[in-house]
């Protein structure tokens, strides 16, 4: 079918593909996919009005699409979907305060917003945003703790140091937020004594979390973290080595 | 490590025992060797994970005994996956079966694959029985009753949201339940925005009405103000039914939101619930849908001559050919001269004059259009003028991005002084920012033949806007000190300025840059958002009137008497008004603290350019100058190129990153390995036609990169202030 599931025996789903791909990136081993067949797979999730669906059941989310374009350009396929379709109908999704939901109509979220500007900054299409708006929205997430949380009046959480941090980077808006405050907050987040690094201070540790921290001190610089690429989450020069040399 | 990520997701109450062996700090470090490998498979899973399982829980130290409960749970559910996978692959629907997967799912509501599943038992069942309406009701109905108890289990589950919707879809089963269970999940949580998307798709299935829908809005604000999901959908709603105005006017609609927002904003000044949507109210107030020409070079009843002006049509003399530039308030397609724009003019050679937009490559949209009259220069025309006539609008065709169309039309009129081009002692000589300048003559009219400053956006039915602004700056002025009292004051006195007529004596542009900086005291988490705000706010000012703006304009002798214009040492971190200055040829931006040249595209005359001691990171950050076609000398010396890892510019410029823009030249195919190191210097310099530029005290200056350099751009004469050999 060209998809894969997120274990053995499940059923297909685009999630788990952009992971299987974005892992086999990571190693430089993606000559071992049947290319082909894997785009044909997430090219045909397409609808007419360019929005995704996850799985052939249509449940249709803007994550959809930025995990169909992301595949697809990591895949060097981008040319089997409408690009333009697809920017259109992440561009209904664009809400009054600037910011994106997972749906038309839908409410502004972080995970959302990075969703569609990573899709948008893939395709070369962020004169779509509103990057003074949309700035202000996301550096307000910055609470006074210094982390940031994933829309208004919610509580911070480090996985918004991904989600908030690479959309800021990706819309050049990141000097708007208080760099140190959240690179103290992130560190707060470590369990010090079994390692890991959990959603807010003094909770339980998980691998999620960890990630967001660690890639989200990486896009603030932190001395001895490699950079990582805000639109792909995949490290710079994995990038480069895929689209930059033919 | 597959195994890792894969457990996580399946076997929740697991993820405190992953023993993942991290180790503080020292991890960090590891990273950098390790290629990120354990958290980029973790990140792969993020869009799969359910926020019931990975939030909130408290750190606690680990239990031996609670390990082996845990073990036992996870073995039970094994088990349980194993049989129901087999019934999965082998089509099962039997009764046991499907009961199987309601157990599977009720314990862990994210099985995606049960749900799937009891969708094809569904069908299966449906298609076998489809004329026993009272079995398939009852079937459908069954499949609710699971979706609820999935969601009492976690009420964000995105699989147990579809599988309800997917069954409403069926349309067997009743509606009028769902708005009661929805005002139920609006009890537990007033911000899921499942359960307002939900509410959407039953709004849209019954074709409930926008008014209903809007009150349904108000009932949630005033019972609790602090529900930004309500405000939100208020807007969504509102914005629908003015953009239709039948009985909902702006006029009358929008003094009446300000009311309501009001409490939202004074009752609690640290929830922002309201600020962005105050926001919104204000942009309707000022802003209008219909696109306008804000500006065009050269301006109205201005004079091209090499007397008293600038010698404008000198410093184009290389060309044969002077830009005209139209700047639109929004982005707009369609402005060509085959049907929108009419040039008139004796100037022959100007039939087919093609008017581009400044922008991307691929895309039609732009404020900013130009387009070259050629004069040929050869003709024996010394002294001879020439009227040009620009009309835009006559015909429809100019639309905004949004779709509005173009409706006002505009004309103006200019006059060319053709003069016998001497040639010119090759403008070779090293161009100065020091020497050979004179100051501007307040009192000559040149600038107001060069450009209109004080014309303002005054809209026809201005009245009530110019009221609801009045009104909100009273009530604001009476707050006390805030955050977002005095943003917000800032912010309607900036449009007020925008709306005004008498713009320029209204507005005291000292009390907005006040109200800025006492922000960037009060809120200094977010002091580069005020600083850039300050910025915006300082050109605006210093560009609002001829007094104001003469005092930062020089003549430079030695490029032929060039306008130059000096905004350099103001704390600049942004650019902005630009549409106001695209008269100048020589920009002095340098120890200021721009990070980048956003803006700069449209001022197309500009042929010297000084970015020294400013905080540019990246050539990406200097992509719009690309569009500068005159630009000639560039100095971007003591900035920060190539000091930091993280380029903030490197989706917003044109790239290779877009798979299609990757071209090389015959100079990019004989240096791979450099051109993949700085292809952001590559693509900016091989656009332009330098002949000076400056790039010391930056990090990535050097031996390597000078010669990088040189290879890219041949035509370049000055390097660094050295001459180069040929």
């Amino acid at each position: 079918m060209g998809g894969f599931a997120g274990n053995t025996g499940h059923d297909p789903h685009v999630l788990y593909t952009l992971s299987a791909v974005q892992i086999l990136a990571l190693f430089d081993k993606l000559d071992i996919l049947d290319v082909g067949k894997v785009s044909s797979y997430v090219a045909g999730l397409q609808n007419e009005d360019g929005s995704f669906s996850g799985d052939m059941w249509g449940e249709v989310d803007t994550r959809f699409s930025y995990i169909a374009i992301c595949c697809l350009s990591i895949l060097k396929c981008l040319d089997k979907i409408s690009v333009e379709k697809a920017v259109d109908y992440i561009v209904s999704c664009k809400n009054l305060d600037g910011g994106f939901g997972c749906t038309p109509g839908a409410e502004s979220h972080a995970g959302q917003i990075f969703c569609c500007v990573g899709a948008l900054a893939i395709t070369g299409s962020l004169h779509h945003v509103d990057k003074d708006l949309l700035g202000w929205w996301l550096c307000e997430r910055q609470v006074k703790s210094g982390g940031l949380n994933g829309r208004p009046e919610k509580l911070p959480d480090v996985c918004y140091s991904w989600w908030v941090l690479s959309s800021l980077i990706m819309i050049d808006r990141v000097h708007w937020i208080d760099k140190a405050k959240l690179v103290k907050f992130i560190l707060d987040c470590q369990d010090l004594e079994n390692g890991g690094i959990s959603d807010r201070p003094d909770d339980a540790v998980d691998i999620f979390h960890t990630y967001f921290g660690v890639a989200g001190l990486s896009l603030l610089e932190y001395p001895g973290v490699k950079a990582i690429d805000p639109a792909y989450a995949l490290p710079v020069d994995v990038i480069n080595r895929i689209l930059l040399t033919k | 490590m597959l195994t890792l990520v894969y457990s996580t997701s399946s076997l929740p109450g697991r993820q405190s025992n992953l023993s993942l062996s991290l180790s503080r700090i020292s991890l960090l470090r590891d990273l950098a060797d390790q290629k990120f490998e354990s958290h980029t498979l973790a990140y792969l899973t993020f869009v799969s994970y359910h926020r019931g399982n990975m939030h909130g829980r408290p750190r606690k130290a680990y239990k031996p005994e609670e390990e082996a409960a845990s073990a036992a749970k996870a073995a039970k559910l094994r088990s349980l996956q194993n049989q129901f996978m087999s019934n999965h692959h082998a089509k099962i629907y039997t009764k046991e079966a499907i009961d199987l997967s309601t157990k599977l799912l009720e314990i862990n509501p994210e099985a995606y694959t049960a749900w799937n599943y009891r969708k094809l038992a569904v069908e299966d069942t449906l298609s076998r029985e489809e004329s026993n309406q009272d079995l398939v009701k009852s079937v459908l109905d069954e499949e609710l009753k699971v979706v609820e108890s999935a969601l009492r289990q976690n009420f964000k589950s995105y699989g147990a949201w579809h599988h309800r919707k997917w069954v409403l879809s069926k349309g067997h089963s009743s509606v009028g339940n769902e708005l009661r269970l929805l005002d139920k999940f609006q009890t537990l949580d007033s911000r899921n925005f499942h359960a307002w998307n939900y509410r959407r798709f039953v709004v849209e299935l019954t074709n409930r009405s926008k008014e209903d829908e809007l009150k349904y809005t108000e009932d949630m604000i005033s019972k609790d103000f602090s529900n930004y999901s309500a405000w939100h959908n208020r807007s969504v709603l509102l914005s629908s039914l003015l953009a239709k105005a039948e009985g909902f006017m702006p006029n009358e609609k929008i003094p009446d939101e300000y009311q309501l927002v009001h409490d939202a904003i004074f009752t609690d000044e640290d929830d922002q619930s309201g600020w962005f949507y105050h926001l919104w109210l204000l942009d309707q107030t000022v802003n209008v849908e219909t696109p306008l020409l804000t500006s065009s070079w050269p301006s109205h009843a201005g004079c091209l001559n090499d007397s008293s002006s600038s010698k404008l049509t000198t410093s184009c003399s290389e060309s044969g050919s002077f830009p005209l530039i139209l700047y639109f308030n929004q982005a707009v397609g369609g402005v060509s001269s085959s049907s929108t724009v009419t040039i008139d003019t004796e100037l022959k050679g100007n039939e087919d004059v093609v008017w581009e937009p400044v922008s991307k490559k691929n895309s039609h949209v732009s404020c900013v259009w130009v387009a070259r009259l050629k004069y040929i220069s050869s003709e024996p025309c010394f002294g001879k003028e020439y009227k040009v006539k620009v009309k835009i609008g006559n015909s429809p065709g100019i639309v905004s991005s949004r779709g509005c169309n173009f409706s006002a039309s505009y004309e103006f009129v200019f006059t060319a002084h053709v003069h016998d081009t001497v040639e010119e002692s090759s403008q070779e000589g090293i161009v100065s920012w020091t020497d050979g300048f004179d100051i501007w003559d307040a009192e000559s009219k040149d600038l107001n033949a060069l450009a209109t400053l004080d014309r303002s956006n005054a809209q026809m039915d201005s009245k009530w806007r110019q009221e609801a602004i009045a009104e909100e700056i009273d009530l604001f002025r009476e707050l006390p000190d805030s955050k977002i009292g005095k943003l917000t004051l800032a912010r309607l006195l900036m449009a007020k300025a925008m709306i005004s007529d008498d713009a320029v004596k209204g507005v005291h542009y000292n009390e907005i840059l006040e109200l800025y900086k006492d922000l960037m005291a009060l809120d200094s988490s977010h002091y580069q958002y005020y600083k850039d705000v300050h910025s915006v706010a300082l050109l605006r000012k210093v560009t609002s009137s001829t007094e104001d703006l003469s005092g930062h304009l020089f003549r430079c002798r030695n490029m032929n008497n060039s306008v130059c214009l000096r905004l350099n040492n103001l704390s600049l971190s942004r650019i902005a008004s630009v549409e106001k200055l695209l008269f100048v040829q020589m920009l002095d931006l340098s120890h200021n603290e721009l990070h980048s040249t956003e803006g700069l595209e449209g001022m197309q005359l500009l042929s010297c350019l000084n970015l020294s001691h400013n905080r540019i990171r990246s050539f990406s950050a200097l992509d719009s100058l690309r569009h500068l076609k005159q630009l000639r000398v560039l100095d971007v010396s003591h900035n920060h190129i190539g000091e930091h890892s993280v380029d903030t510019t490197r989706y917003l410029c044109s790239s290779p990153l877009f798979n299609s823009e990757w071209t090389r030249d015959e100079v990019g195919r004989q240096m791979p390995t450099l051109v993949t190191k700085y292809w952001d210097a590559y693509f900016v310099l091989r656009d332009l036609n330098l002949k000076q530029l400056d790039i010391t005290g930056n990090v990535i200056a050097g031996d390597v990169f000078s010669s990088f350099v040189l290879r890219v751009v041949p035509k370049l004469v000055w390097l660094d202030g050295k001459k180069l050999e040929i």
